[in-house]
């Protein structure tokens, strides 16, 4: 398996408040490195404020980090420019969780789908419309949404069609940060559907970050827990679900809700030990 | 024994732009008895909250309200402002989402439990101090003789939402409505708020409505739960029959559309078009003939 991205010992740190001659810094991002391979899924999972936005805004080039490295198919994102930065944005798209921040609240959704394969210069001009409507089609939905504003769509329609303007410029890896953690269960099915149905056909690579431990046990090869801006714990799925070593997985795989009632109302949600020792949590 | 809380035949319009309505919450009955964690799970639209709203006789002006909502035996539509008032708070408490729009940013978080245990009862400013502080340590805010003082922005998401629990309880309502109380933390956050609201209602005999879109949350900690859909109650079971054998197709589709327990990477099996919100509100706006954009307008 061919490695596609390489992260190493990456940090980033934002001021903290204190006076400006003596700031505290707070690490969002502290010492973490991983790597993702081609075509497979690294599910990287927190809490809020454990770093994993950041993260992942660095791996876009979308954050600077303060040191350490990015490496996207041997080259140094960080610090890229010009040419190479638009090579580099056309292979790497990001999906956000809230696609009414991502489209352009005037513009015909066709328009915003279009517009990577202007930027891009993907096809002929004369060509772009159909793939335009290709590219809807391709993510479920009906081509004549394609002249609707985002506001006359559905969340989950409106994230389809930022998967489908993330999708335009044919990228290698996806960045997803909380994907599908504003939509209702039945649209979130159907989301992580078409998630998985793209990597099968399309081969991309991608990083599914989110807070939602069963989503990520879902779609990912494997699993990079995030605690305060570390990675406590990374492995393959199974490995990270079934055997987790480190106490904060084994506190965060405890307190997610399943869908089987406790035998005695009120015995479920047990306290772990671990959480009596992590009080901040 | 008399519910807490009766809803029998409820509906809600709402007045829309032009003349146009829409129907929120169409006929929807059920009882919540004293003591009982009901839960009330539906999608985005599905009319939950609107139920809840009703019930506590917070709808705006524009909404047509028919049927009848008791709370402790009194008819909530038919109750004068200041009635309302005096039963909100009191009689029935209800805490929603994000706890710092339900807390003044500029005041101690103390001193707005205490204004609670006063608009009601009549006490010294101690003794709703002293009451206020007892509150704070019921519901798990550590060194709360200190913290009394402290203002919102000083405590975390998962404290503030305790916070506002404590505001809630403060004057031993009947009946709690609990909005989406969860839904804004943090998943090992959520289970210590769910546990606390279960183990209060318990040690105070309060009456709990939950309304949520999370199916986890209901499973855990609800005695019955009612399934709503477009404004419909759907079906109504206790939490042990309604994931083991669901009786209604939407209900099982949404069960079935649950990541957790799914055998990885397999498709999820989605909710037929026919249950599905999205296809149907896709097929009206396909009907409705807003004028189509060009999409192919260049970026000057």
């Amino acid at each position: 398996m061919s490695e596609l991205l390489r992260v190493n010992n990456l940090t980033k740190r934002f001021p903290a408040g204190g006076p400006p001659w003596s700031r505290r810094h707070v690490a969002a991002v502290d010492d973490v490195s991983f790597s993702v391979a081609r075509g497979r899924t690294l599910g990287l999972v927190g809490e809020s404020g454990s770093g994993k936005s950041t993260l992942g805004r660095c791996v876009l080039g979308l954050t600077a980090p303060d040191s350490g490295s990015v490496v996207f198919d041997g080259m140094d994102v960080v610090g890229l420019s010009g040419r190479a930065l638009a090579e580099f944005r056309r292979r790497v798209q990001p999906v956000f969780q809230d696609p009414f921040g991502s489209l352009d609240p005037r513009w015909p959704i066709g328009r915003s789908v279009r517009e990577s394969l202007d930027v891009f210069r993907i096809g002929t001009p004369a060509d772009r419309n159909r793939r335009t409507l290709d590219l809807l089609r391709r993510v479920g939905l009906n081509p004549a949404l394609a002249g609707r504003l985002p506001a006359h769509l559905s969340g989950g329609q409106r994230q389809r069609v930022a998967i489908a303007a993330a999708l335009a410029s044919e990228p290698e890896l996806i960045v997803a940060d909380e994907p599908v953690s504003a939509l209702d269960m039945s649209v979130q099915a159907q989301m992580l559907n078409l998630l998985l149905d793209l990597q099968q056909d399309l081969g991309v690579a991608s990083i599914f970050i989110t807070h939602d431990l069963g989503v990520v046990e879902h779609v990912s090869h494997e699993i990079a827990v995030m605690y305060r801006g570390s990675i406590v714990e990374m492995g393959d799925t199974d490995q990270v679900i079934g055997r987790a070593e480190h106490e904060y997985t084994k506190t965060l795989l405890a307190a997610v809700p399943t869908l089987t009632p406790p035998p005695a109302q009120g015995e479920s949600l047990a306290r772990s030990q671990s959480e009596r020792d992590h009080p901040q949590l | 024994m008399s519910p807490v809380l009766n809803i029998s035949g409820l509906r809600v319009r709402f007045d829309a732009r032009g003349a146009t309505q829409a129907v929120a919450v169409d006929g929807v009955s059920f009882e919540v008895g004293r003591g009982e964690l009901f839960g009330l799970v539906g999608e985005s639209g599905s009319g939950k909250s609107t139920v809840a709203n009703a019930a506590m006789g917070l709808l705006p002006a524009n909404a047509h309200v028919s049927g009848k909502i008791t709370v402790n035996g009194r008819e909530v539509t038919e109750l004068e402002d200041d009635a309302l008032r005096a039963m909100r708070g009191k009689e029935a408490s209800m805490i929603f989402q994000d706890a710092s729009v339900s807390l003044d940013p500029t005041w101690p978080v103390g001193a707005q439990i205490a204004e609670t245990l006063r608009a009601h009862q009549k006490m010294t400013g101690r003794a709703a101090k002293n009451r206020a502080i007892e509150l704070m340590n019921e519901v798990g805010i550590p060194d709360s003789q200190r913290r009394y003082h402290d203002a919102p922005h000083r405590f975390s998401g998962g404290m503030k939402q305790r916070i506002v629990i404590a505001a809630a309880l403060a004057n031993n309502p009947q009946l709690l409505i609990a909005d989406e109380p969860t839904t804004a933390l943090d998943v090992t956050i959520q289970a210590q708020v769910l546990r606390l609201i279960n183990s209060l209602r318990h040690q105070h005999g309060t009456t709990v409505l939950l309304i949520t879109h999370d199916l986890g949350v209901v499973s855990q900690v609800c005695d019955r739960v009612g399934v709503m859909y477009r404004g419909q109650l759907l079906e109504v079971a206790t939490a042990r029959d309604l994931f083991t054998r669901p009786t209604h197709p939407y209900t099982r589709a949404l069960i079935a559309a649950s990541p957790a327990g799914a055998p990885r990477g397999a498709r999820l099996p989605v909710i037929p078009p026919e249950w599905s919100v999205e296809s149907l509100q896709e097929a009206e706006l396909l009907r409705a003939d807003a004028p189509l954009a060009r999409i192919d307008a260049s970026h000057e």
